[in-house]
C-alpha cells in the first residue's frame, strides 16, 4: 500500500498518447467525423453508468433534501410545507443527541481499540512462517460473514442465559456474568466487542498488505546498521506504513457513522435506546420510515450525509491530503 | 460498509527493485517461526473462529442441550435442525433470490463500470475531471443515508417487491468503488498496444471489446468479487424494499427466521450457520482476489 499510492498520479500521461493516436492529424473533414464519433463513443460507453447512478445516488440525496422541509407521510404530493421545522425538532430531540454520542463512542472506540491490537498482529505475523496464507485465510473470515449472522449469533451468545455466561461459569469466573445486551452500562462494550470481532481481521489484512510493500531492503540496511527490532518499527515500518494506517482510519471513521445493520439485529429498533446502543441510522429508521415520517427521517438523512460529509472533508484535507491526491480528486497538475 | 472497503485500489508496476515482499518469498524458504508467534496467531484465530464454530455446532445440538448447557459440545449429535432447513422452500427461494439479485448486480456493475472507466482512462473530452470527481463523491454516499428516500423513488417506480428495486440501487452504489479501482488498471495499459490496434485498423469501440475487456479481467474479477459479496450480504436496502416473504433474501430470511422462531435456538443456529456456508465457500475460491481487492494491490 505505502509503494502503491504513487503510480496512480503518474499514469495521467496515458490518456494523451491514446488520443493523438486514433484521431488522424491533418484532414479537416475527417478530424471533424472523429469529433463527433468520439463523441458518440463517450456517450454510448458512459451514459447507462451516469444515468443509473445520478438516478439512484444524486437524485435520492436530491429528494431527501427536498422532502426534508415538509411533514409528509409518504402519499401522495408532499404540500405540508415545515421549512426548517423538521431540522429544529432533529436538535432539539434528546434521543437525537443520543445517539450522536452513541456514534462518537463507536467512532473513538474502533479506532482505539483496533488499531493497537491490529498492529501488532500485522508486525508480528508479517514474517515469512509456515501457515501463514492460512492463518490470513481464517483471520479474516468474520468480516466475510454479513452483519445479519453476526448479529443473530452473537446476540444468542451474548443472552443472559447464553454462551459467553455459560462459559464464564465454567472456567471459573462466574462472578463476571452479565446481562452483556440489556444492561445499559455494559450493551456499548458489548457492542464494541462485537464490532471489534468483525473488523480486526481486515484491519489486518490490510495492515499486512501495507506491510509487505515496504522494501526489505530499508530494515536490512537498519539491522547491519545495528538498529534493534523495536527501533526499525519504529522509524522505519511505522513511517512507511502511514498511508495505509490513515486509509484504514477514514474507512473505519465512515463506517461507525453508517453502523446500522448490528444494533437493528441484537437490540432492534426500540431496545437500542433504553441499552445505549441507538446510531443515528436506527434513529432515522425508527423515527422516519417505522413511524411513517418521510419528510422527518428525510431530514435526519440529510443532518447525517452532512455529519459524514463534514468529518470525511476535514479528514481528507488534514490527515488524508498527501495520500489520496489522485484516488478521490483527480490531481490536474 | 463492504462498499466503502476498497478505497485504495491501485495497479502498480513495480520497479525492479521495489518488488513486494510476497513476490519475491518462495513458499519453501518459509519456516517455522517462533512459539510464541505460533501461540498468539493459534490464540486470535480461535477467538476469530470461536463465534463460528458455536453457531455451526449448535445446530447440531437440540434445544433441551442448549438450555442446559449453552456453550457445551453436541451429545448426542442432531441432524435433524439441518435436515429440516434444507428440505424447507423458503431456505431454497431465499438463496435463490439472494443468488439472482448478487449474480446481476454483478453483472450490471461490471459492465456499465468498466464502460464508464474507458472512457475515463483513455478518452480525453472536456468534464472528464468533473465526470470522475462525481462518481470518486459516490464513495461519500454510503446507501444508510439515501436509504429513506430511496426507498420513496423505489416506490414511485413501482419496484416495491421485486429485486429489481434492490438490484439497480446495488449497481449504482457500486459503480463508484469499481470507478476507482479500474481507471488507474486501464490508464495502465500501455499506450502502444492501442496505437499498435489503431495502425492495424481497430475503430475505438472494436479496441474496447477486442483488447480492453480481456487485458482488464484480473480487475473486473476484483471488482465484481467486492460488488457480489457486498449484493449477498447486503440488508438495509432489502429490508427496507422486500416485505413479501416470497422476495426475501438470505439476510432478511435469517433475520425473520430468528425471530419467528426465537424459541426454537437450535434451528435458528442451522439456519444461520446454513446461510453462512455460500459466502464461505465464495471466500476460499477466491480468497487471493478478495485480499488483493481490498487493500488495494490488484495487480494485472
Amino acid at each position: 500500500m505505502a509503494t502503491d499510492q504513487r503510480p496512480l498520479a503518474g499514469t495521467q500521461k496515458t490518456g494523451d498518447g491514446a488520443h493523438r493516436a486514433s484521431s488522424p492529424a491533418g484532414v479537416r473533414p475527417a478530424k471533424k467525423a472523429a469529433d463527433w464519433r468520439k463523441r458518440l463513443e463517450i456517450t454510448i460507453l458512459s451514459g447507462p453508468a451516469i444515468l443509473v447512478f445520478v438516478g439512484f445516488v444524486i437524485f435520492p440525496v436530491i429528494l431527501a433534501a427536498y422532502y426534508g422541509f415538509f411533514r409528509w407521510k409518504g402519499y401522495g404530493p408532499a404540500t405540508d410545507f415545515v421549512g426548517w421545522g423538521n431540522y429544529a425538532i432533529i436538535f432539539a430531540d434528546n434521543a437525537f443527541h443520543e445517539v450522536l454520542a452513541h456514534n462518537g463512542v463507536i467512532l473513538v472506540l474502533s479506532l482505539v481499540i483496533q488499531l493497537p491490537i491490529a498492529l501488532v498482529l500485522a508486525l508480528l505475523l508479517n514474517q515469512k512462517i509456515k501457515g501463514r496464507s492460512l492463518i490470513r485465510v481464517l483471520i479474516f473470515v468474520p468480516y466475510i460473514i454479513s452483519e445479519v449472522i453476526v448479529g443473530v449469533g452473537w446476540g444468542l451468545m451474548l443472552q443472559t442465559n447464553g454462551a459467553v455466561n455459560d462459559l464464564l461459569e465454567s472456567i471459573g469466573l462466574g462472578a463476571f456474568q452479565a446481562d452483556w445486551l440489556s444492561n445499559p452500562d455494559i450493551a456499548m462494550g458489548s457492542l464494541m466487542l462485537i464490532i471489534s470481532w468483525k473488523y480486526i481481521g481486515f484491519a489486518v489484512i490490510l495492515f499486512l498488505a501495507g506491510l509487505q510493500g515496504i522494501p526489505e531492503e530499508l530494515s536490512e540496511a537498519a539491522a547491519i546498521d545495528g538498529a534493534s527490532y523495536w527501533q526499525i518499527q519504529r522509524h522505519i515500518t511505522l513511517p512507511l506504513l502511514g498511508p495505509t494506517l490513515r486509509t484504514w482510519a477514514f474507512l473505519s471513521i465512515i463506517g461507525s457513522l453508517q453502523l446500522f445493520d448490528l444494533v437493528f439485529i441484537i437490540w432492534g429498533q426500540y431496545v437500542a435506546s433504553t441499552a445505549g446502543v441507538s446510531t443515528m441510522a436506527t434513529y432515522m429508521v425508527a423515527n422516519g420510515r417505522t413511524s411513517g415520517n418521510f419528510g422527518y427521517g428525510s431530514a435526519v438523512a440529510v443532518v447525517m450525509f452532512l455529519i459524514s460529509l463534514v468529518i470525511a472533508l476535514t479528514y481528507q484535507r488534514f490527515v488524508l491530503r498527501r495520500d489520496t491526491a489522485g484516488a478521490l480528486t483527480e490531481r490536474q497538475k | 460498509m463492504s462498499a466503502m472497503t476498497s478505497l485504495k485500489p491501485t495497479p502498480a508496476k513495480p520497479t525492479r527493485k521495489m518488488v513486494p515482499r510476497a513476490a519475491r518469498g518462495t513458499r519453501e524458504r518459509d519456516k517455522w517461526g517462533s512459539p510464541a508467534t505460533y501461540f498468539i496467531a493459534f490464540l486470535f484465530i480461535a477467538l476469530c473462529l470461536g463465534p463460528v464454530l458455536y453457531i455451526v455446532l449448535g445446530g447440531f445440538r437440540d434445544n433441551s442441550q442448549i438450555t442446559s448447557s449453552p456453550a457445551g459440545f453436541p451429545s448426542p449429535c442432531r441432524f435433524d435442525n439441518y435436515f429440516n432447513v434444507l428440505i424447507s422452500s423458503s431456505f431454497w427461494q431465499q438463496v435463490g433470490n439472494s443468488a439472482i439479485a448478487a449474480v446481476t448486480t454483478t453483472i450490471g456493475v461490471v459492465v456499465l463500470g468498466l464502460m464508464v472507466s474507458y472512457v475515463l482512462a483513455l478518452y480525453h473530452f472536456r468534464g472528464r475531471g468533473a465526470m470522475y470527481s462525481l462518481f470518486a463523491a459516490g464513495l461519500m454516499f454510503p446507501m444508510t443515508v439515501a436509504i429513506t428516500p430511496l426507498y420513496i423513488l423505489i416506490k414511485d417506480l413501482g419496484l416495491m417487491n421485486s429485486l429489481a428495486g434492490v438490484i439497480l440501487p446495488q449497481i449504482a452504489f457500486g459503480l463508484p468503488v469499481t470507478i476507482i479501482i479500474l481507471v488507474p488498471f486501464l490508464k495502465a495499459i500501455p499506450d502502444e498496444i492501442e496505437e499498435a490496434a489503431s495502425i492495424d485498423g481497430a475503430s475505438r469501440l472494436g479496441f474496447f471489446f477486442r483488447m480492453i475487456v480481456p487485458l482488464s479481467v484480473p480487475g473486473v474479477v476484483t471488482t465484481g468479487i467486492l460488488a457480489f459479496l457486498a449484493s449477498w450480504n447486503s440488508y438495509l436496502l432489502p429490508l427496507f424494499i422486500l416485505s413479501n416473504e416470497a422476495t426475501y433474501t438470505l439476510p432478511l430470511g435469517v433475520q425473520s427466521f430468528a425471530s419467528q422462531y426465537s424459541v426454537d435456538t437450535a434451528s435458528v443456529l442451522a439456519f444461520t450457520s446454513l446461510s453462512m456456508i455460500p459466502a464461505l465457500i465464495f471466500f476460499t475460491l477466491f480468497e487471493r482476489r478478495i485480499v488483493g481487492g481490498l487493500t488495494g494491490a490488484v495487480k494485472g
